[in-house]
């Protein structure tokens, strides 16, 4: 599957939900899913700094593709978490540079992108963005 | 004179709005308050038919517009009980204020200097203070706070000395809600002839401040948490203060006469009044004012207690919940965590709800620090939220709970 094909399967995923609360119970199932991070990387160096919900990332590069886990202290931002890297692990580089992340929108969560500090996710896109372009050339 | 909610909430317009398919229920009043119509419609008003420059013009849209923004500074001066008018400085908002102060006290502080602050600041009123330790060598001393989130006032007493230059604390705590005792912490105060800043941002939407009962020497506080615009707020001095201190910003208004070689100040306020101001700012205060001084504030005071008890107690209901901030006198705030759960997780649950809180560390890190948590959930109430409006909160607060436990 590529990149798009993952969004499409989120999107029809969560189209089954119309209520806020359904949809809210699964994102935090998700979050157990969330690919974790080992402690060893549970470092200063890999907070992103939102301003409430902690997130650590760390990105390895195997085989050509970027491959990240992470962790979170709020149990939705963990599954959202879980959302971007179902979508942009196992990608190139240059596809996760690249990559809009219309899904999120799509889905109805968009108000976890809004610009505010409260909001550790767009920082979160931001640096698994960084991540993929330090490790597009090793 | 009883308090009708009904009455009040009757105007305020933002009050039937909806959140998806939920009623919002407003519970976010110390981050800022809801605008009653008088309110609105003034600034339409200004500018549909007032809109001019001020202090500059002979035309008549000037004058008007002058009148209206020097009678909303009369109305502010009577809210506070200002001797004069001028000694009420129009601001951006309380930060502005205290970098105001805090710059201007600042080019006569020496190295050694004392200022007093305390640990339920919120970060307005420690930062510029730190710029002054910084730049000048002050001494930043801190009075500590108590479980309750009260101020201990014993070591406030031995942190005053003859080298303390200023003491400037809030007179109710965005985050816990504590009521200080500003009046016997000033008459402390000038008694080692120190002066005293009131933060006043979250006392006047709940009670009314008299300075000169309190005989305070700077208050600050801003309009967008007592029912009036954004980007306006007053910095009270007393006047012989006030003539003493340097100008702040330096341009149009705030001067007498200008040559390059030498130019002389504006008297009180416009001395710290440079360049236009937020014009359609300060008339949208004079409105709140207005309409707030037109209610009993006693009254306003005793169902705001009542709604405060009404939610403290129901929320006490909830299993594994924790609050912070318990003095014995308190305003407007609920702050609280629940066992487990991550503030972020429980206010997303609650917005969709509806229920509008704020979550996080309020500014306040050093609360949440002596705490030792990243931050909390906040309620807070004012005038025209009801006790419908904690049943709400409450509800939907336990929906979020089983969610996510």
């Amino acid at each position: 599957m590529n990149l798009a094909e993952k969004e499409i399967e989120i999107i029809e995923d969560f189209a089954i939900y119309d209520d806020w609360m359904e949809k809210y119970e699964y994102i935090i199932e998700l979050g157990k899913d969330l690919p974790k991070i080992s402690d060893e990387f549970k470092v200063k160096e890999n907070i992103i700094v939102g301003c409430q919900s902690q997130v650590w990332l760390h990105a390895e590069k195997v085989d050509g593709l970027i491959k990240y886990t992470a962790d979170a202290d709020a149990i939705i931002a963990k599954g959202i978490i879980s959302l971007l890297i179902q979508v942009l692990s196992n990608e190139t580089a240059e596809t996760i540079i690249d990559a809009q992340l219309d899904f999120i929108k799509e889905i109805g969560l968009q108000e976890h992108l809004s610009p505010t500090r409260s909001n550790g996710l767009v920082a979160m896109v931001k640096k698994m963005k960084i991540y993929a372009l330090a490790l597009k050339n090793k | 004179m009883t308090f009708d909610v009904d009455k009040i909430r009757g105007q305020f317009p933002i009050l039937n709005e909806t959140i998806g398919k939920y009623p919002l229920v407003y519970l976010d009043n110390g981050a800022t308050t809801q605008k009653p119509q008088v309110v609105i419609d003034a600034i339409t008003t200004y500018y549909t038919s007032q809109n001019s420059n001020i202090h500059r013009g002979v035309h008549t849209l000037s004058q008007n517009a002058t009148s209206a923004y020097e009678g909303a500074r009369e109305l502010i001066q009577k809210h506070i009980n200002a001797e004069k008018s001028y000694e009420c400085i129009f601001t951006k908002g309380t930060t502005d204020g205290i970098n105001l102060v805090a710059h201007s006290i600042g080019k006569s502080i020496k190295k050694g200097d004392e200022i007093i602050i305390s640990t339920l600041e919120h970060h307005s009123n420690i930062v510029p203070w730190q710029f002054l330790v910084k730049e000048k060598g002050a001494v930043l001393k801190i009075i500590p706070m108590n479980h309750e989130g009260e101020l201990d006032m014993d070591v406030y007493d031995s942190l005053l000395t003859n080298k303390t230059k200023i003491v400037s604390v809030t007179q109710v705590s965005n985050a816990l809600g504590t009521i200080n005792p500003i009046k016997e912490m000033i008459s402390k105060a000038h008694e080692v002839g120190a002066l005293f800043l009131v933060d006043a941002a979250q006392s006047l939407q709940h009670f009314s401040v008299d300075v000169q009962s309190l005989d305070c020497d700077f208050m600050v506080f801003s309009g967008h948490k007592i029912f009036a615009p954004t980007g306006i707020g007053v910095l009270y001095g007393k006047e012989s203060i006030l003539n003493e201190l340097p100008p702040y910003q330096g341009g149009g208004d705030m001067i007498k006469t200008v040559t390059f070689e030498e130019t002389t100040y504006n008297e009180l306020p416009h001395k710290f009044e440079a360049g236009t101001p937020n014009i359609v700012g300060g008339i949208g205060l004079g409105a709140a004012i207005k309409w707030l001084s037109e209610l009993n504030l006693k009254e306003v005071q005793k169902y705001e207690d009542e709604v405060l008890s009404y939610a403290t107690s129901e929320i006490l209901k909830i299993e594994g919940v924790t609050l912070y901030g318990k003095a014995k006198e308190k305003s407007g705030v609920l702050s609280f965590l629940v066992d487990g759960l991550h503030p972020y997780d429980v206010g997303t649950l609650l917005n969709q709800q509806g229920v509008a809180v704020r979550t996080g560390h309020h500014c306040t890190q050093p609360i949440m620090d002596y705490y030792k948590i990243p931050g909390t959930i906040r309620a807070s109430f004012s005038l025209y939220n009801t006790k419908a409006d904690v049943d709400a909160f409450i509800k939907a607060l336990n929906r979020a709970v089983n969610m996510l436990k």
